[in-house]
C-alpha cells in the first residue's frame, strides 16, 4: 500500500472548498461567520482564537460560541489570552473541552472556579514564548481565528499597531495545512501595509464593529503614592545607577511608572541621562513620554501597542519601530525574545513573595496566568554576549569564579510596597500558589518568578541584593530585612539583618543618601494624565476612562 | 479613635536648630506629624491619635525602629493619623526630623 504524504493538505483544500460556499472570494459577511466556522471546524480540532494580551478577535469568538454543537464540539483551545467572557462560555456550552493558555487577567476568578469545577480540561499554563514555541511542535493549531484592522480581497492583512501575536499564530497554522480566518474592521482595495501576506489567509470576515482592545499599560500618575516614589528612587539610585542598566524591560505597576516619571527629574539630578534606561523592550507606556521628550530614550521595541498612543508613536519613528505606513509595528514573540536575550534587567511587581524569593500572582481564588513576566524575569541560560551590568551581576554572585568562564546574570528585580492593595502583605511564609496546586492536583505550582532568578527585592524599607547572599539563611534574612512590618518582616533576627546591612546586602534609603523631603509627588515629571498629554504636545489621546477634564 | 504614647530615653540630640516642623495631612491613609524641640536632649516623646484602633503593636515597632535608626533626642512628635500604613508613617517621621535640621 502506498504511504500518503499529503493528507493534511488535501484536508485543508477540502475545507477551503466547503468554506467557499458562504464566501465571496475570500470575503465573508459577518452574519455568515458561524456558518463558515461550522463548515471548516471539526470536532476535537485545535483552535487558536486570538486571544492576545490586548486585541481580541471578539466577533469570531461570538460566532464560534453560536455554532451548532452537533457539528462543532470538544475543541482544544490553544490561545495566549483568555480575556473575553466568550472564551470561557465556549467551555460552558461544550464547544470547547481542553485549554492551553498563557494569560487570563480579566477572567482570573472565573477560570479558577471553572478549573475547580472540572468544566475545563487544563493542558498547561504557559508563558507567551512557551506557548508560541509549542505552536510549532505539539500544539499546532488546525484553525486560527485572528483579528486585523483591514484586509484586501486577496487576504493581505493590515494588523495596525496591535500586531501582537498574529504573525506567530498565522505562521504556525498556515504553513502546517491549517485554516486561517481573519476578522477585519474593513475590506479595502489596498491595505496601508501588509503585516500578513494574503496567501496565508483563507477567509476574511467583515466585522460590524472594530475589534476590542484593552488599555492595559496606562497608569495614571495622579495615583502614584509617596511610598511608590520612594521605591522608585531606591531602584534608580541603588540598582540602575551602580550597574549602569541601559537595556531593560519594565512591568506595568505603579512603582515602575514612578521610575519612568522620575527619570527626567531625579535621574537628571543624579547625572544619569544617557547612562541608564536608553533601550527598552516595552509596550508604549504613556508614563515614559516625559523621559522620551527629555531625550533619555534611544529606542523601544513593543509587544503590542497602547490605546491612545498611535499618533504620538507615528510622530516619533526614531524611537519606535514603525512600518512603511508610519504606524507602530509590534510583535509579541520577537519582543519577548528581545526581553529574554537582549535586556540586562527586568523590574516588575508581584502579589506574593516567599522566604526563598519565589513570587506569584496567584491567589486561591484567582489564576491570572503567566503572560510574559517569567520570560522577562528569568536568567537566559543560553545568553552568550557580555555587557557591563550582566558581568557585574555575575561577579557579585560568584566572586571567586574564573572571570572567563563565569556566567553573567540578568538583573531580575521585584519592586513593591511591603503592604499591597487593601493592606495585603506582599511577603508570605508560603505562596497561595502551593495551596492551589494541591487543590487542583497540578504537577507544578504556578510560580511567576523563581527565587533563584531574582537578584534584588526593593520595598520602601530598602533594597535586598540576593546576589550577595551565600546561604539560604542569609537569603531569608535579606528578604525579611526589607519586608517592613509584615509578619515576615517582624519575624527577622535584627542582629543578622544589621550584619547584612553592614555588608551592603541590605541598603536602606539613608544608606543611599535619599533625602526624605525629596520623596514627594512634586518630583514626578507628570502628575496627571493631562500632564502626559501636555508633554506629548497633544499627540497622546488618552481613552475616556482616564480623562477627568 | 485610639491614643498611644511612646517615650524613649538615652538618645543623642536631633541635628539642627529648628524648633517646629509640620509635615503631611490628616486624610484617609495619611497622617500629620508635628515635631517640637521642647524636651531634654536625651529624650523623645511620640504621641499618637489614630483613627485605626487595635494596631498598637505595629505602632510600637514602627516608633522603636525610627528612634533606633535616627536618634531624635529632644523632640516631641504629635501624630494625627488617618489610618496610614506603616511605610507612610516611617516616611513622615523621617521627613519631620529632616525638616528640623533646617
Amino acid at each position: 500500500m502506498m504511504t500518503k504524504w499529503k493528507e493534511g493538505r488535501e484536508r485543508r483544500d477540502d475545507l477551503i472548498r466547503r468554506g467557499a460556499g458562504v464566501a465571496n472570494g475570500k470575503v465573508v459577511e459577518s452574519r455568515n461567520a458561524t456558518a463558515l466556522l461550522e463548515a471548516v471546524v471539526k470536532p476535537g480540532d485545535r483552535v487558536c482564537l486570538e486571544g492576545d494580551n490586548q486585541k481580541q478577535a471578539d466577533l469570531l469568538a461570538r460566532s464560534l460560541l453560536a455554532v451548532d454543537i452537533a457539528k462543532v464540539n470538544n475543541l482544544h483551545m490553544v490561545q495566549s489570552g483568555v480575556v473575553l467572557p466568550e472564551h470561557l462560555d465556549l467551555f460552558e456550552r461544550g464547544v470547547a473541552k481542553k485549554l492551553d493558555y498563557a494569560y487570563s487577567g480579566p477572567q482570573s476568578a472565573r477560570i479558577a472556579s471553572m478549573l475547580f469545577g472540572g468544566k475545563i480540561e487544563l493542558g498547561a499554563v504557559h508563558t507567551y514564548l512557551e506557548l508560541f514555541a509549542r505552536y510549532f511542535i505539539d500544539l499546532t493549531p488546525n484553525i486560527a481565528l485572528v483579528a486585523a484592522v483591514s484586509a484586501d480581497r486577496d487576504g493581505n492583512l493590515y494588523t495596525g499597531p496591535n500586531t501582537e501575536d498574529t504573525p506567530t499564530v498565522v505562521e504556525a497554522t498556515a504553513f502546517k495545512d491549517g485554516i486561517v480566518i481573519a476578522q477585519v474592521n474593513e475590506v479595502l482595495d489596498q491595505v496601508p501595509r501588509v503585516d500578513i501576506p494574503g496567501d496565508r489567509v483563507h477567509f476574511v470576515v467583515k466585522a460590524d464593529k472594530p475589534f476590542f482592545v484593552e488599555p492595559l499599560f496606562t497608569r495614571d500618575p495622579a495615583e502614584i503614592t509617596e511610598a511608590q516614589i520612594l521605591t522608585a528612587m531606591l531602584a534608580i539610585k541603588g540598582i540602575y545607577a551602580p550597574y549602569g542598566v541601559r537595556r531593560l524591560n519594565h512591568g506595568i505597576g505603579f512603582s515602575t511608572a514612578a521610575i519612568e516619571l522620575l527619570l527626567p527629574t531625579y535621574g537628571e539630578k543624579l547625572g544619569l541621562k544617557g547612562r541608564i534606561a536608553t533601550h527598552f523592550a516595552l509596550n508604549p507606556h504613556p508614563a515614559l513620554i516625559p523621559a522620551i521628550e527629555s531625550g533619555w530614550v534611544s529606542q523601544i521595541h513593543c509587544f503590542g501597542s497602547e490605546v491612545g498612543m498611535d499618533d504620538y508613536i507615528r510622530a516619533r519613528p526614531d524611537i519606535y519601530f514603525t512600518g512603511a505606513d508610519g504606524s507602530l509595528r509590534s510583535n509579541r514573540a520577537l519582543s519577548q525574545t528581545a526581553g529574554l536575550y537582549a535586556c540586562d534587567m527586568f523590574i516588575g511587581s508581584t502579589l506574593q513573595i516567599d522566604l526563598q524569593g519565589n513570587s506569584s500572582t496567584v491567589t486561591t481564588s484567582r489564576i491570572a496566568g503567566f503572560g510574559g513576566a517569567p520570560n522577562m524575569g528569568s536568567d537566559a541560560r543560553g545568553r552568550r554576549h557580555p555587557s557591563a551590568p550582566w558581568l557585574q551581576a555575575g561577579r557579585e554572585a560568584d566572586p571567586d569564579g574564573s572571570a572567563l568562564l563565569r556566567r553573567g546574570r540578568k538583573l531580575v528585580v521585584q519592586i513593591g510596597e511591603t503592604f499591597g492593595e487593601k493592606n495585603v502583605p506582599q511577603f508570605v511564609e508560603r505562596l497561595d500558589a502551593l495551596a492551589l496546586a494541591e487543590k487542583l492536583k497540578l504537577d507544578l505550582a504556578p510560580v511567576m518568578i523563581y527565587g533563584d532568578d531574582v537578584t534584588h527585592i526593593v520595598t520602601e524599607e530598602g533594597i535586598a541584593n540576593l546576589l550577595l547572599c551565600r546561604t539560604a539563611n542569609e537569603r531569608e534574612h535579606a528578604i525579611r530585612g526589607v519586608a517592613g512590618y509584615t509578619d515576615v518582616g517582624r519575624g527577622r533576627d535584627k542582629k543578622m539583618v544589621e550584619q547584612l546591612r553592614e555588608r551592603g546586602v541590605i541598603r536602606r534609603p539613608v544608606d543611599l543618601g535619599i533625602d526624605p523631603l525629596e520623596v514627594n509627588r512634586s518630583m514626578l515629571a507628570a502628575r496627571s494624565i493631562k500632564d502626559l498629554v501636555h508633554w506629548s504636545g497633544g499627540l497622546y489621546a488618552p481613552p475616556s476612562k482616564f480623562r477627568n477634564w | 479613635m485610639e491614643d498611644l504614647v511612646y517615650r524613649h530615653q538615652g538618645l543623642k540630640r536631633a541635628a539642627g536648630a529648628k524648633a517646629l516642623a509640620i509635615v503631611g495631612v490628616v486624610a484617609s491613609g495619611n497622617l500629620e506629624v508635628m515635631a517640637e524641640r521642647q524636651l531634654p536632649d536625651s529624650e523623645c516623646l511620640i504621641e499618637i491619635r489614630t483613627a485605626a484602633v487595635g494596631f498598637g503593636d505595629v505602632w510600637q515597632a514602627v516608633v522603636a525602629d525610627f528612634v533606633e535608626r535616627s536618634s531624635p533626642g529632644g523632640v516631641k512628635f504629635s501624630i494625627n493619623d488617618g489610618g496610614a500604613r506603616p511605610d507612610v508613617v516611617s516616611l513622615r517621621l523621617a521627613q519631620a526630623l529632616r525638616l528640623m535640621e533646617g
